[in-house]
């Protein structure tokens, strides 16, 4: 087995990480965090996260970039804002996920973990056709989650398919796209392509 | 007789036509005029925040500049993804001048005006402010006597704006139930989140999320659950069979939404209100007696 050093020296840590994420909208109150976890307590998912909110949040403070970025819990993070609302310090912890998850997709952290690339998916058809087609979306999610989880979805898609609720045919679309992109172009926004991959974490 | 402008948001033209057929139905049946916005895009949902503020704020902000050129008609919202979307982009324009700007010049770009004065609401509250208590009650014909309903508020009309209830003792949509003639039950997980989008990316954790919803209403027996929202209603609806292959207990009550419950209410047919796209209809026996 072997041996590495388990804690990081000062210098290895990002001083100005938390100037960063503090900069963007909802980052301003992780000055604020006294560690005490409420949001922890309260988030529904907190369970299966290798970092609690909490702890995101600490180590935002403290300037551990890497390991903040590499986390997997702002992906399980499903924006129920129940942190937001109980947070005693008004932090509004989910823009800080959204914030940390902003920073590691422009980095190109990738994860093998599904939900960013089913977030890439997305904002891709829904540039192409101004709407999100959920049919399709299913199949581009079965596809990235895995054969066996794709095979477990067959009995459900099923089901609505004869309930004419799963379009996957007929894409649901503006009657002009192209306005939207105008728009999105607008800001000089690109279509979210893949940046090349830095470090997978295991 | 008020005029709304409707933004339907793709969910609800999918999985949640169930939704939008007894939405438009039972607006229509209480005399309330429902426009949907020409050309409307995506609200951006909570995949584009993961990945671009800016692109996530101009969809968004799009159809809010396009509700604008109807000046005076609030935007009526059903899907609390939606709702949250549309009114988070408006706040935060209203709280980052800098982002403000950069959206404004770039809508301007394409022509169109955000003043950020749009009025976003969720139909549930529209329903007992609006057209109110005492009318919705008025027109009552086929109260739902005998059926126990779990009122299901989900995340996103409650949370983090409050413009619908209050986040902790909310009781919109008992009220709502009540008017309709049914019990409200006391259910505790009435605004536990609902797994949203994980039931499809990790489904260990979603399904449990699920698992423990459906729980908790076995447990207040109640006979359906009543949503607000068409990922909350697919992820309830559409999990039972596979939670039962995961976790061996049998789950079988049906999902319905609130619209479709006030229209059983109003007296609207199954076939106006959806019901038949349930996956799991209920047997409103004490209904049709």
């Amino acid at each position: 087995m072997e041996i590495h050093r388990q804690v990081k020296y000062e210098e290895e840590l990002d001083p100005g990480f938390a100037s960063a994420v503090a900069a963007e909208p909802g980052g301003e109150g992780i000055w604020d965090c006294l560690q005490c976890g409420t949001c922890s307590a309260i988030c529904p998912v907190s369970v299966y996260m290798d970092r609690t909110p909490r702890e995101i949040v600490g180590l935002v403070r403290a300037g551990f970039r890497e390991e903040v970025l590499a986390a997997v819990s702002p992906w399980i993070c499903t924006s129920c804002y129940a942190c937001t609302v109980e947070c005693p310090a008004g932090i509004r912890i989910t823009d800080i996920m959204y914030i940390v998850k902003r920073m590691a997709m422009k980095e190109g952290i990738r994860h093998r973990f599904v939900i960013p690339a089913i977030e890439e998916a997305f904002v891709e058809m829904v540039r192409r056709h101004g709407r999100l087609t959920e049919g399709r979306m299913g199949i581009k999610v079965a596809w990235k989650s895995g054969l066996r989880n794709a095979a477990s979805m067959v009995p459900v898609a099923w089901k609505l398919l004869r309930k004419d609720r799963l379009k996957i045919l007929r894409a649901e679309r503006m009657r002009d796209p192209a306005s939207l992109r105008a728009v999105l172009d607008g800001v000089g926004a690109r279509p979210a392509k893949r940046p090349t991959p830095k470090g997978v974490p295991a | 007789m008020t005029e709304y402008l409707y933004y339907p948001g793709c969910s609800v033209k999918g999985a949640g036509q169930p939704y939008e057929r007894s939405l438009l139905a039972v607006f229509r049946a209480l005399g309330q005029g429902l426009t949907e916005i020409d050309d409307w895009n995506c609200c951006g949902a909570t995949a584009y925040l993961s990945v671009d503020q800016d692109m996530a704020l101009l969809l968004a902000s799009r159809n809010l500049a396009l509700a604008e050129r109807a000046a005076g008609k609030d935007v009526v919202a059903p899907c609390s993804g939606c709702f949250l979307a549309l009114t988070k982009a408006q706040e935060t324009l209203k709280e980052y001048p800098e982002h403000r700007a950069r959206v404004v010049e770039a809508l301007g770009r394409a022509q169109l005006a955000y003043r950020g004065t749009a009025r976003v609401r969720h139909p549930l509250e529209v329903l007992l402010r609006d057209v109110g208590a005492e009318e919705i009650q008025r027109r009552v014909k086929r109260p739902l006597k005998h059926l126990r309903v779990a009122p299901y508020y989900g995340c996103a009309i409650l949370r983090p704006y409050q413009s619908v209830d209050d986040a902790h003792t909310p009781h919109v949509l008992e009220d709502l139930i009540r008017l309709t003639g049914a019990t409200a039950v006391d259910f505790a997980h009435k605004s536990r989140c609902c797994g949203g989008m994980l039931t499809t990316g990790v489904q260990t954790v979603g399904l449990r999320l699920v698992e423990i919803l459906l729980d908790a209403a076995k447990q207040v027996e109640a006979d359906v659950i009543v949503t607000t929202c068409p990922l909350c209603q697919y992820n309830l609806e559409v999990y039972q069979d596979r939670l039962r292959k995961v976790t061996g207990n049998r789950y079988d009550i049906p999902i319905l939404y609130f619209t479709q419950l006030l229209g059983l209410a109003l007296g609207l047919s199954d076939a106006e209100l959806g019901m038949d796209m349930l996956l799991r209809v209920p047997v409103l026996a004490a209904v049709k007696a």
